[in-house]
């Protein structure tokens, strides 16, 4: 029992870890810009194909460094040609727009790549088990992935919180002509965050990508559960992503390791529900329904709690 | 000669134009092409295209030429039936699917109720691998021909072969959530303890169907459990993933599975070094030492840069060119008729039937172990390893009983 539980809390904080790894760009692009970018997993996409590509002809560190850079480039490409000019339509058209891009980019990269799983790998130099722990190891690239996350947590806390370009850019949303006027261009400051956020997107495809499947359909998968983590966490808010992509992945992790059904429980004071047409709620697992558990979270959220769990402005 | 093709050629087009759209025998492949069965579904079309090929080299279908219409159906039913009536309306008068009994059971309803309100334009439903019993029992269908063995048949090979290995004592069930998923785990339970009562079973999981992306907590789940054996029929992306968080965790048991073999399957397998203790039940495989399928294969592998993952889509190619020949036709209801009870050497050696009663083909069934392999065999994903034969069961001993009662036109 303690091994399941010790091992379930790992491997919840490692997923989590890695969600908020792609959450972060989409809720410092929510933040800055007010734009929810229905196209975020795809530059995490972008970012796993472009990481494959390079590290075939470089290795996987100049991957790690350049791939990012390049799907950062396409981000910030998109919001100045694009994006800035849907924005005049309001949020309805922005939504729209982001979300056509998902396809399209999806599209191209199942053209450009197939639709096959490509051969990604872990570099030689992190293939070997970290630890072991009740017989079970623990890769050395997870530890990897881990790691990242937090640095990148704590440079970004920093960034907005401590610095004049944070300042700026926190400025630059609630008074853009205030900005302006001190001679600031705020339209390069949007482009740039817009950059970043996508390019942050993709240093977690880089990542992901050897860990679990780079594939076309890899954004589509994790789409749904990003949006998960920023509401729950609070629309724009570093620290509420952060904890939210924590409670997910424990929230999932251990929901799979529960065998327990309403039968299981209550079994002894109803034995006939099991035949009646109740039956498939009533012997139906927890682990059985982990993966929705995500989602029962955010319908509760938006009831009880709409702003999220640490977000400040009512949506 | 020449002369005699260019006139009927230019005669043809007076026969009206039913004449002309019968020129093709167009064979709509109605798989998953995006989403997490895309793999699979990608290497079915390859080795279907690559099949029409090779009978339009040697002059088509009754000196038709044989086209594959790729259609994708995200391993949807909905999906899929909005795919078939489109292939139906270009002309389509055979389709062929495996991925997804889900899928095949909607599309199976679908083909009967098509030629019952549309006779004299049936429409004929070839299954490739869709494995679930229902197919060819309650549920069988005149229109519906399937060329895998069924779940129950492949089970009763993989649970004889189980019987006599002492070393499992505890076996963890892992299947995904349909109807497949369900029916490998319950005749699993029900064969194991019939067969070996001495067998527990310490785990039976289902989890969503191609949803998964990362199955860490499940393996965690196994190894808790104690298991020292695996039985899973899980496919697609959800055997390659299972297998690869299995070789990160470290995790050491025997697999029994379906399709080990599939995309990513074999580079997994090959990262958790167990070494000859994955095992698979398939019709065939690359090491079957049978001189003209290992031809095909090296060919096969050179254009398509694949392994040959379905030699029964070899079988049921060939024997639709040959059920033609025999009905001197391609009118679908001709071809089934022909179809019914006929023999076939199949593509690895040996004599498969397609059986009347239920429309399900029987043929040699092969239990092979993934691991090291002797210099120039065939092997997998350039991992070095190959698939190597443990047992071989016999056409006669994979007949199982049927309940099927079917209404023929």
């Amino acid at each position: 029992m303690l091994e399941l539980v010790v091992i379930s809390t790992l491997n919840g904080v490692l997923y989590g870890m890695l969600l908020f790894l792609m959450a972060s760009g989409l809720t410092v692009i929510f933040s800055m810009l007010g734009v929810l970018n229905f196209a975020h997993a795809s530059f995490y996409m972008l970012g796993a194909f472009f990481g494959f590509q390079i590290s075939r002809w470089f290795g996987f560190w100049p991957a790690l460094i350049f791939a990012p850079l390049l799907a950062g480039a396409i981000g910030a490409a998109v919001e100045r040609f694009g994006l800035r000019r849907v924005h005049r339509n309001g949020h309805v058209a922005e939504l729209l727009f982001t979300f056509g891009l998902a396809f399209a980019i999806e599209e191209i990269v199942s053209i450009i790549w197939g639709k096959v799983p490509v051969d990604f790998r872990p570099p030689a130099l992190l293939d070997f088990p970290a630890f072991t722990i009740f017989s079970t190891n623990y890769p050395a690239y997870k530890m990897f992935m881990l790691a990242i996350s937090i640095v990148i947590f704590i440079g970004l806390l920093l960034v907005l919180k401590r610095t004049r370009i944070g300042l700026i850019v926190q400025a630059a949303l609630t008074h853009p002509h205030m900005v302006g006027h001190l001679g600031h261009n705020v339209e390069r400051i949007f482009m740039l965050v817009f950059g970043v956020g996508t390019a942050l997107a993709a240093v977690a495809g880089v990542i992901a990508g050897p860990s679990l499947v780079t594939q076309s359909n890899m954004a589509a998968m994790l789409g749904p559960i990003l949006f998960v983590v920023v509401v729950v966490g609070g629309l724009g808010s570093l620290p509420g992503a952060f904890i939210a992509s924590l409670l997910i992945g424990l929230v999932q992790t251990f929901a799979v390791s529960v065998n327990g059904s309403l039968a299981s429980v209550f079994g002894p004071l109803g034995p006939d529900l099991a035949q009646s047409w109740l039956s498939d709620i009533w012997n139906v697992t927890i682990a059985q329904i982990a993966p929705i558990m995500p989602y029962l979270l955010l319908v509760l959220i938006l009831i009880f709690r709409p702003m999220g769990l640490l977000g400040t402005r009512e949506t | 000669m020449k002369r005699l093709i260019a006139a009927m050629v230019i005669a043809l087009p007076m026969f009206g134009s039913a004449a002309l759209a019968q020129e093709t025998v167009k064979i709509g492949y109605i798989d998953p092409l995006s989403g997490g069965g895309a793999s699979v579904g990608e290497g079915g079309l390859k080795t279907f295209q690559y099949l029409a090929d090779e009978l339009n080299a040697k002059g088509g279908i009754l000196g038709k030429k044989v086209e594959i219409v790729p259609l994708d159906n995200k391993t949807n039913p909905q999906e899929s039936l909005i795919q078939a009536q489109k292939a139906i309306d270009s002309g389509v008068r055979y389709i062929t699917q495996g991925n997804g009994s889900s899928v095949a059971g909607a599309l199976a309803d679908f083909v009967t109720k098509y030629n019952e309100r549309n006779p004299g334009k049936e429409v004929l439903y070839f299954n490739y691998a869709a494995v679930d019993p229902v197919l060819t029992n309650e549920k069988c269908s005149f229109w519906h021909f399937r060329w895998d063995a069924n779940s129950d048949i492949k089970m009763e090979a993989l649970t004889n072969y189980m019987k006599d290995q002492p070393s499992i004592k505890k076996v963890y069930l892992i299947n995904q959530d349909y109807s497949f998923g369900q029916s490998v785990r319950t005749t699993a339970r029900a064969m194991l303890s019939k067969k070996r009562s001495d067998i527990q079973i310490v785990g039976d999981e289902l989890h969503p169907l191609l949803k998964i992306t990362d199955f860490a907590p499940y393996i965690a789940k196994i190894k808790a459990s104690g298991a020292d054996t695996v039985v899973t029929g899980n496919w697609g992306q959800d055997i390659a993933l299972l297998l690869k968080a299995a070789a990160d965790a470290g995790l050491k048991v025997s697999w029994y599975t379906y399709y080990a073999g599939g995309a990513g399957g074999p580079t997994a397998i090959k990262q958790t070094g167990l070494n000859h203790q994955v095992f698979q039940i398939t019709e065939g495989f690359a090491n079957v030492a049978h001189k003209e399928s290992q031809d095909f294969e090296k060919a096969f592998r050179a254009k398509v840069d694949l392994s040959l993952w379905y030699p029964r889509a070899v079988n049921e190619m060939r024997m639709f060119a040959a059920a033609a020949d025999k009905a001197k036709s391609v009118d679908p209801v001709k071809v089934a008729q022909a179809l019914e009870g006929m023999k076939f050497e199949v593509f690895n050696g040996g004599q498969g039937e397609m059986r009347k009663d239920d429309h399900q083909f029987f043929q040699p069934i092969y239990v092979s172990s993934f691991g090291d392999i002797p210099a120039g065999q065939f092997d997998e994903e350039k991992t070095g390893w190959g698939w190597k034969q443990v047992a071989k069961i016999d056409t006669a001993q994979t007949m199982l009983p049927t309940t099927c009662k079917m209404d023929r036109p």
